[in-house]
């Protein structure tokens, strides 16, 4: 009796943990699926469930759009820059925050979390009137400048987190065995982190190749966009080409998607440590 | 010999204060890059929005980088504007619709994970990266094409489940059902996050906590209401703070659904404040906005900055 009701109950859940799996994956699918079709099968009354026959001609389409090259390279670019750069100022950050005790130490950490609330969308005005005077709009320089200020509080935060966890008596015994501070620094503590330094500087590029509305508000030529904004003025010519669209739309999302799968553990570990201590 | 007696220890002093300044040094100037970028191109902005909220800043002013000083002229038209207060209605009501949907679906998604076997769990937690990784034009640009008036495929299911007759159906003909596919966008975008950190946090819960309470006879309402919940609540409490902050500045979902020009039914804040500066060209009535929604969203941020700090010092 109970084992049949617990069977029952097995059975229930496995099949509300597929329902909910098919709710939320199904968008992505339909993208997918969607770009891999032919036109008569995308214009239909009645939906075609699976991609076939399946065709590349969305994909061609997509890529041979004006622009479509130029705005990949440029977020290329920038999100290349914004790794590089947020990745060595969070790091010497997070070492001073992680490995010394000084006056300010707590007024630092509040202004980490703090700065992380403040509404972009609030200082976009005052962002582009500044830029505007600085003579960076339309340039990629300050989309970058930008996109630092908001990834890099996060970052400093998440490596914190990565250097407190590499002991320190490891670098000790190091400097005891006669290493200098600098030998220490290279072969024990930089080796160590280097797991939390992957996944912050995918968190980085995360965020600068998904961010839209900056990109949108300060590159105003095409050809100097980024890959977000060249999408999002395919909607602007809508009731059109829903194949290229989507095949373009799974472009924009594919580096993104890989990356993403491949780390997410580590930042959902970064954002949860030590929440649940009673 | 007595001088060198002498001057050996002095020495010897010397180098460690030396050293001590050196160390005293060491974590300033290691932060001092980061804190320059970011005090350089969040503190100024941010000074900045303050004054343009007191001047009147269009066009000429834009082109001779003066602004025009007129105290609270700003917030006083703010007050008196019927839309800016239907703007901020329409924002709160959308907030709180979604803050909680996304709260409700992602602990019950949480919950389920928890239950699977190893297997399921994967699975679905793969389909939550899926989507947490989908960029929000994308996954824009995505559901149109789902709710699609002709071709979507939501109007086809909709019809054929005997829900109502949806064919050619246009979901953005009325701004409350508009709203309700922005909300989806939103809610499918955010509930990954959600449930992915509960379930972490979940997982972190000691087993016997709840054991000993079924054992004692609790249901399993019960025991998630009384074990559950409480152990979890700074998770909760941070979540759902950052849940406010993200949805009561929603603009990439509507600014793109409503293809970059939304009418004045579909303003939420965000939009407001933004369409009022670049395409009316009033940045000083803009900032004003702007600055009103940061001081609203300063006090959902004064709580979610307390429980993080708390944290931080448990460690």
């Amino acid at each position: 009796m109970t084992i049949r009701r617990r069977t029952l109950n097995r059975v229930l859940l496995n099949a509300t943990g597929l329902a909910v799996f098919a709710l939320m994956i199904f968008p992505v699918y339909w993208m997918v699926s969607t770009a891999f079709k032919p036109g008569i099968d995308i214009q239909t009354f009645s939906p075609k469930w699976f991609p076939h026959p399946a065709t590349l001609r969305n994909f061609t389409d997509a890529i041979h759009r004006p622009y479509f090259w130029q705005d990949a390279r440029n977020s290329l670019i920038v999100v290349a820059a914004v790794v590089g750069l947020s990745l060595v100022l969070a790091f010497l950050a997070a070492l001073a925050l992680a490995r010394f005790r000084f006056f300010g130490r707590r007024g630092v950490i509040v202004m980490i979390i703090a700065v992380q609330m403040v509404p972009l969308n609030a200082l976009i005005i005052p962002l582009y009137i500044t830029l505007s005077r600085a003579g960076q709009v339309d340039k990629l320089s300050g989309v970058v400048i930008t996109y630092l200020t908001f990834v890099l509080p996060f970052c400093v935060w998440t490596l914190r987190g990565f250097v407190m966890g590499v002991p320190q008596d490891l670098e000790e015994a190091a400097l005891v065995d006669g290493c200098t501070r600098m030998g220490a620094f290279l072969r024990i503590l930089l080796p160590l982190v280097a797991p939390g330094l992957v996944a912050t500087s995918i968190f980085a590029f995360i965020q600068a190749w998904n961010e839209y509305i900056i990109a949108y508000v300060l590159l105003s030529s095409p050809g100097k966009q980024t890959l977000t904004v060249w999408l999002a003025s395919f909607t602007t010519n809508r009731g059109t080409d829903w194949g290229s669209l989507m095949a373009g739309a799974t472009l924009t999302a594919l580096p993104v998607v890989a990356f993403f799968v491949a780390v997410h553990r580590k930042i959902a570990f970064g954002l949860t440590a030590g929440a649940v201590k009673a | 010999m007595i001088e060198r007696a002498v001057a050996a220890p002095a020495a010897r002093l010397r180098a460690p204060a030396r050293r001590r300044a050196l160390r005293l040094g060491t974590p300033y100037a290691l932060l001092a890059p980061a804190a320059l970028v970011v005090g350089a191109v969040l503190g100024y902005p941010l000074y900045l929005l303050v004054k343009l909220s007191f001047q009147r800043y269009g066009l000429p002013q834009l082109l001779t980088h003066h602004g025009e000083w007129i105290g609270f002229a700003n917030y006083t038209r703010i007050f008196h504007d019927a839309q800016f207060w239907h703007v901020l209605l329409r924002t709160v009501v959308f907030t709180a619709a979604n803050v909680s949907l996304t709260m409700v679906l992602g602990t019950l998604v949480a919950l389920l994970l928890a239950q699977l076997g190893a297997f399921m769990r994967l699975l679905l937690t793969t389909g939550l990266v899926l989507v947490w990784a989908t960029p929000v034009v994308v996954s824009v640009n995505i559901w149109l094409w789902m709710v699609d008036y002709e071709f979507g495929v939501a109007n086809w299911t909709l019809t054929k489940l005997h829900l109502g007759n949806f064919v050619h159906h246009d979901w953005f003909a009325n701004s409350l059902s508009g709203f309700g596919v922005i909300t989806a966008v939103v809610v499918w975008g955010a509930i990954p996050f959600v449930a992915i950190t509960l379930y972490a946090a979940l997982s972190q819960v000691p087993e016997e906590l709840h054991e000993a309470a079924r054992i004692d006879g609790a249901t399993f309402a019960q025991v998630f209401r009384r074990v559950t919940l409480p152990l979890l609540k700074p998770i909760f409490v941070i979540l759902t703070s950052l849940s406010i902050i993200w949805d009561f500045q929603v603009f990439n979902q509507v600014w793109i659904m409503r293809d970059q020009r939304p009418t004045n039914d579909y303003y939420l804040m965000s939009i407001y404040s933004f369409v009022e500066s670049f395409r009316v060209s009033e940045y000083g009535f803009g900032s004003a906005i702007a600055l009103t929604m940061v001081l609203i969203m300063l006090v959902v941020t004064f709580v979610y900055v307390r429980q993080m700090v708390r944290i931080g010092e448990a460690e």
